[in-house]
């Protein structure tokens, strides 16, 4: 088993590791916090030649691409990079506590309200300068993700991915089932999906995150892009009706999901997918991993969730980005700002997608010409969309999703009656957390 | 806020050796003149060191968050420290749902421990005390689980359990859909797929610490149970287990604090999600990461700090009350 799924391009749960475990117990008594922050130093002293970057880029795949993508920089600027790679989900609970002490120039991050966060709590540097070099280089959407709250950019992005209802081609044929575009389309396909004998629509969620895609999903085709960033943002409220829409917009189709959710990891849903013991699985295009049998590859594609209100369509979609971020205060700020430049070129973005077929480059210039055909749509659907979502953990305050989302959530699933106990109880928690701010 | 924060740490940090000294005092003025000065320095050095770090990792950290219990802090520079008053426990006990679930989960698990594997391995105990063949096998066949640590239990259990290709739902055939048996995930049956695992464990270890106080039970008694004419059930009853009462004192005890710490073989299994909620997973979730709320985590710490204080303390005062006599 993978405690964590492998690769940058899965989103919440690295949070949740074993590691955490470990880290728990000298943390119990909080003041353990100040202390850890000498944990995270940079190598290098401020060598005019060289930027220190702390990357979460520990699997080998992408750990490899990165260094090529360095290499590249060095031979055309002659700045070195030095690399402090640290575990993935080491690197994520530790943020805080690194961001404080000494932390290297230019550091790995996510797009959204997690880089807003840090950018707000003066732990990142404005880097307008950068972006006035390559802003043309990215599409409208990429820009509104880069800034904070203040309206100045503190984010480079490399690379996104979508999350979309995957499905084999094979098994659609064989049935012949039709994507459908519309809620009633989709509920009926479910009803058919079940009288074959297949399981309509996989589910896993052991780790508590993948149902808040799900909730995503569905809000922000139902109350609009709007709405959802008001509800992320804690300012809407939860005991609203359109929330409690949501939910029940969600019950008539939780029949359909795969039973047992709640024991099982994401990886094993998507197994069934591979089996073809299920029809759809709404999931980040990172399921693509699973499928390791190339002739399985071929057969997967995807379709944007169906339209339920009219006045959205489909014209929002979940694109989780990472990419880099500047420290407080970098030791090489003019070398930080020339890499920061380099990884914002079409150029930069070739060179990491060569190795990771999973994601899409957050550029709008870069060459497409070597994407498969999953992601050229994905790219197709991501460019075309009038807003993007980075997923709920990284649009809200990751300690609401945490401890109040996803255990409400997992709640939900099990047992979709008494919403409106449970919703009451999120906007109560909410507000306390929200107003700790 | 930062006055708060600091002022009863040294008043604390003087407690432990204030309520040591006196009698160490007695015991010195007696032998102090025996000693040569590198003797005082050693003996000094011995007795310093370990007081100071207990001192700094004990008492401080314990005391800084009891006081980060009436604060909100988000970790982010100390500055960002606010005193709330009793905000976090009026939340924990009014709005948190899974507080008292949490409570609820760490009272059952105790109740578990000491009602199926504490008999259970005095049962084993007192089979392997009487000298059966093969008796080492059998003890280092219970025993072995204790020996390996609680994370990788939980990762085993989790395979047996997993309802897709899990040992269980494979025999019995329910890993089809709508026969699902979700073992890790169903809120009624996860915490009992859980305490079977822990029940596991603790066997062997009450095993032990059961076979070695009936190694030290005078062989005499028994045979003067036996010249009486009682019976095998009548001695144990009659005899032998007023004679473990030390050990019963040890095995509660144990008990109790396996109960209050449980969390690595919950965490690894499912991360203490519906229906398994403990304390100290609650904690975790809320301090780690960066999730960040240091303050209410510390709260839920606070509670679970008070819960071990109302047991050890009566176990503490009952134990020297007892040395006294003696």
């Amino acid at each position: 088993m993978r405690l964590s799924p492998s690769g940058l391009s899965v989103p919440g749960p690295s949070r949740r590791s074993l590691l955490r475990g470990a880290g728990g117990a000298a943390l119990l008594a909080g003041a353990g916090v100040p202390l850890l922050s000498a944990c995270g130093g940079s190598g290098s002293a401020s060598d005019p030649k060289t930027v220190s970057l702390g990357s979460n880029a520990s699997d080998a795949v992408p750990k490899k691409a990165f260094a090529e993508m360095y290499a590249a920089f060095q031979k055309q600027s002659g700045v070195k990079v030095a690399v402090n790679t640290k575990d993935h989900n080491t690197f994520q609970e530790q943020i805080n506590s690194y961001l404080q002490g000494t932390p290297d120039d230019v550091f790995n991050w996510f797009a959204g309200y997690r880089m807003q966060f840090f950018a707000s709590k003066k732990l990142a540097t404005p880097i307008d300068d950068v972006w006035a070099k390559v802003g043309d280089n990215f599409p409208e959407a990429m820009h509104k993700l880069s800034k904070g709250a203040d309206g100045k950019y503190y984010f480079v992005p490399l690379y996104t991915y979508a999350w979309a209802v995957f499905y084999r081609k094979s098994v659609f044929q064989q049935h012949g089932y039709e994507v459908p575009t519309t809620w009633d389309q989709l509920v009926a396909l479910c009803k058919r999906m079940k009288k074959d004998g297949l399981v309509p629509i996989a589910f896993g969620d052991k780790d508590a995150w993948p149902a808040m895609g799900t909730f995503d999903q569905i809000n922000f085709r139902l109350n609009g892009y709007d709405f959802h960033v008001e509800l992320m943002a804690g300012k809407a409220s939860w005991t609203d009706p359109k929330v409690k829409a949501v939910f029940d917009h969600w019950a008539e189709i939780l029949p359909y999901h795969q039973d047992g959710a709640a024991g099982r990891i994401w990886q094993d849903a998507a197994q069934s997918l591979v089996a073809k013991k299920s029809g759809m699985y709404l999931i980040g295009s990172f399921v693509a991993q699973q499928f390791t049998n190339k002739a399985d590859l071929d057969d997967l594609d995807f379709f944007p969730f169906p339209e339920i209100n009219s006045a959205y369509g489909q014209d929002t979609v979940e694109a989780p980005t990472d990419g880099f971020m500047l420290s407080r205060n970098p030791k090489n700020k003019a070398g930080a700002d020339k890499l920061l430049e380099y990884l914002g070129t079409p150029a930069a973005e070739a060179i990491y997608l060569k190795a990771d077929p999973t994601v899409v480059a957050a550029s709008s210039k870069a060459d497409t010409s070597s994407y498969t055909p999953l992601q050229k749509k994905m790219y197709e659907m991501i460019s075309g969309a009038k807003s993007l979502t980075q997923f709920m953990d990284r649009d809200s305050r990751p300690d609401f999703t945490s401890t109040v989302m996803q255990p409400a959530l997992q709640k939900f699933v099990q047992n979709p009656k008494g919403v409106d106990a449970l919703l009451s109880s999120i906007e109560r928690q909410k507000k306390t957390i929200f107003a700790s701010e | 806020m930062t006055t708060e924060t600091t002022t009863p740490a040294p008043r604390a940090a003087d407690e432990p050796p204030a309520g040591a000294t006196p009698r160490a005092k007695r015991r010195a003025s007696g032998h102090l003149r025996l000693l040569t000065r590198r003797d005082r320095v050693t003996l000094g050095l011995m007795a310093g060191v370990p007081t100071v770090l207990h001192v700094l990792l004990v008492w401080v950290t314990a005391l800084a968050s009891i006081a980060l219990a009436f604060t909100t802090w988000d970790g982010i520079g100390f500055d960002s420290i606010k005193w709330v008053g009793l905000d976090n426990f009026r939340q924990l006990f009014a709005d948190n749902p899974q507080f008292w679930p949490a409570v609820e989960h760490n009272v059952i698990w105790f109740a578990v421990l000491i009602v199926i594997p504490t008999p259970f391995g005095l049962f084993l105990a007192v089979q392997l005390d009487k000298r059966i063949r093969f008796s080492r096998v059998y003890q280092t066949a219970y025993f072995l689980p204790v020996v390996i640590s609680m994370a990788c239990i939980g990762f085993v259990w989790q395979l047996v359990y997993n309802p897709d290709t899990g040992l269980i739902n494979s025999l019995i055939g329910a890993n089809r859909p709508g026969h699902y048996i979700d073992w890790i995930g169903d809120p009624d049956l996860n915490l009992w797929a859980v305490l079977v695992a822990a029940s596991w464990r603790h066997t062997g270890y009450m095993m032990i610490l059961y076979l070695a106080g009936l190694k030290s039970v005078d062989p005499s008694l028994r045979e003067a149970a036996a010249l009486d004419g009682a019976n095998e059930w009548q001695t144990f009853r009659g005899v032998i287990f007023p004679t473990l009462r030390p050990t019963n004192t040890v095995v509660l005890v144990v008990t109790i604090i396996e109960a209050l710490r449980a969390f690595d073989l919950v965490f690894v299994f499912n991360k203490g999600a519906q229906g398994t909620e403990l304390l100290s997973i609650l904690v975790t979730n809320n301090i780690i990461g960066e999730s960040s709320r240091i303050g209410y985590g510390s709260a839920i710490a606070v509670v679970l700090l008070v819960i071990s204080l109302a047991v050890i303390i009566p176990y503490l005062i009952a134990t020297f009350r007892k040395e006294r006599r003696a």
